[in-house]
């Protein structure tokens, strides 16, 4: 069982519920669980989505869309069914924040589901979680059909006249199905390769008709939410922030853990304080702060909140939340070439810059970690990478050029400490293979 | 003669598929859910799984190939009875993942996606899989193993030869 840890400077929201067996329906139900489904069902769909613009909350798979918005982009009325389809399929190196919302509050993903239903007008939900987390889909349809047993889901909700059925769906292993439209195809029973947009998929999504989809995070979010109320919600964060983000803290930290702390908290604070500083009293020396496509920051450059537009104007990402710390000891190259062969692994084929790229810059980075790079290497490296951005139907492209780009111009200096057959001055392990 | 009495399955997993494909919109919605319950049952898709899974979702086996080849956790050939996945992507490498992968290799003779000559263990490196702030992490079959030290892997092991010696 994944450790918990706690931080005084937490606001446990979305936690508030953790380590206190809210698996089951009865617990759930004691700390206020669907009490937010009900109300959201009693007000009708314009008071949720005003709740939903007023709580500043964005999306929290990474590109921080606000969730309000989204759903008020689903056309009122439709001719195919509307859905609402929850991204559980969480594969961004360095985040497991969803692993905790679905084994210790399943239900606040399900009550989320229902009040995303009910806002857009959708009679179907699905969660989908990656393939991976088999013991997460048993705990998450044990929930959904006690659920069903209270009557919360099915013909008629909460004895209601309103319709919500809940569908649980496994994957079988891709990083691509956390993509928004992979994530339909394969919700289709497809490979999962992207889909062009426009349309989007709040017009054209899962089997033609309107779809939202969002993150397990997010939509664990809502009930509490409309709990408390959008403007008490974004009060909690910083400016057109909302609300708490699960970080987790992972690498060389020397307490890492998931931890839920205000939008716009200090990255510094969070790895010093919070993550009790750098493994072993170590230097720092680079921090990845979203997950392993966001560009990686410099210890100089820790003294900014933790937020999207922040994080953003420091020339990275927020991205999933997931905060890497990287110690002095840890050679960069070989940090880029890990990064780089996972992409490489999980590009879907599909757009040639993305396919021809990642596997191109594996090669280059496997070849030069190994000593046999050249001065040139280190400039094509950086040319591949800039070619793949924007070119591809997904992110999946930039999610792997983009850090590509962070490591050579931030650490040009060790990347030519590997030129003219130089051993790796960190001598770690020599190779990264992955089949 | 039906799907149901010619399955190759259970008649557990057989009961299960026929509810599975009633559930969605669309048939073939289920298609990546039953490849990955046959093989858990099967081991592994069989031609004849996939043979039977067209069948039950109405499309050809080429297609359901098409889509399968796709998905990392689905295989054809079979995998040890327990499959051991080693993470070494970035949180799980910072954490010594790469030597609890090296101790595997090491203790169990075979390398990434080998098989143990008596068939109880496979080996496989793996990517990310979701336990980035528990690292280095593994999982055998689907159970997760956190906080792992090279000194663990021999109880590991020992810990998933008693459970098959042990019948189950």
């Amino acid at each position: 069982m994944p450790r918990l840890v706690s931080h005084p400077d937490e606001v446990k929201i979305v936690t508030s519920r953790f380590g206190k067996g809210a698996a089951k329906i009865d617990t759930y139900l004691e700390l206020g669980g669907y009490a937010s489904a009900r109300k959201a069902l009693a007000e009708g769909a314009e008071w949720i989505i005003n709740e939903m613009k007023a709580s500043g909350l964005r999306g929290r798979g990474g590109a921080g869309f606000p969730t309000g918005m989204k759903w008020s982009f689903v056309p009122k009325q439709s001719a195919k069914p509307k859905y609402v389809l929850v991204n559980g399929d969480e594969s961004e190196p360095g985040t497991c924040k969803d692993h905790l919302i679905f084994l210790h509050d399943p239900h606040a993903v399900i009550e989320g589901t229902i009040i995303a239903g009910l806002a857009i007008g959708a009679k179907t939900g699905f969660i989908y979680l990656r393939g991976e987390y088999r013991y997460l889909i048993q705990i998450v349809e044990r929930a959904v059909a006690d659920a069903y047993e209270r009557g919360f889901l099915g013909k008629n909700i909460f004895g209601s006249e309103t319709e919500f059925q809940v569908i649980v769906q496994t994957g079988a292993g891709a990083y691509e199905v956390g993509e928004e439209s992979a994530l339909m195809e394969s919700l289709e029973g497809k490979r999962g390769v992207p889909r062009i947009k426009p349309p989007f998929p709040a017009v054209v999504g899962l089997y033609g008709g309107p779809t939202v989809i969002n993150n397990a995070e997010t939509i664990a979010t809502v009930p509490h939410v409309l709990a408390m109320g959008g403007a008490a919600y974004a009060a909690v964060g910083s400016e057109r922030n909302g609300g708490t983000r699960l970080f987790g803290l992972s690498g060389h930290i020397e307490r890492p853990g998931v931890y839920e702390l205000p939008m716009g908290y200090s990255l510094r604070k969070m790895i010093y304080e919070v993550g009790g500083g750098v493994r072993g009293g170590r230097k720092l020396k680079a921090v990845v702060p979203g997950g392993s496509s966001t560009p990686v920051l410099l210890p100089e450059e820790i003294d900014i909140g933790m937020d999207f537009d922040q994080v953003g104007k420091a020339g990275s990402m927020l991205g999933s939340g997931g905060v890497v710390v990287i110690d002095d000891q840890t050679c960069m190259v070989e940090f880029a070439l890990r990064t780089i062969s996972f992409y490489q692994h999980e590009s879907c084929g599909w757009c040639i810059p993305c396919r021809e790229g990642t596997d191109w810059l594996k090669k280059s980075l496997t070849r030069f970690h190994a000593g046999f790079g050249t001065e040139k290497d280190i400039d094509n490296i950086q040319y591949l990478a800039e070619n793949m951005m924007g070119r591809t139907f997904c992110p999946l492209g930039d999610a792997a050029a983009m850090p590509t780009l962070g490591f050579v111009k931030k650490f040009r200096k060790e990347f030519e400490d590997h030129l003219h057959g130089k051993p790796c001055p960190f001598a770690h392990h020599p190779e990264v293979v992955l089949v | 003669m039906s799907v149901e009495t010619m399955s190759i399955f259970s008649p557990e997993l057989s009961a299960r598929f026929d509810e599975l494909v009633t559930r969605y919109p669309m048939k073939r919605s289920a298609l990546i859910p039953m490849l990955l319950y046959a093989q858990d049952e099967v081991g592994y898709l069989s031609d004849a799984v996939i043979d039977e899974i067209a069948r039950r979702i109405g499309i050809t086996p080429l297609d359901v190939r098409n889509v399968a080849t796709y998905y990392s956790m689905l295989r054809f050939k079979p995998a040890g009875k327990f499959n051991v996945q080693v993470c070494t992507n970035i949180s799980c490498m910072l954490r010594g993942g790469y030597k609890i992968f090296d101790r595997f290799q090491e203790r169990l003779g075979i390398g990434h996606k080998g098989v143990t000559a008596d068939g109880l263990f496979s080996l496989e490196e793996v990517e990310c899989i979701g336990a980035c702030c528990w690292a280095p992490a593994i999982q055998v079959n689907y159970d997760f193993h956190d906080e792992l030290t090279e000194e663990q892997v021999d109880a590991i092991l020992e810990q998933y030869r008693s459970q098959n010696a042990g019948g189950r």
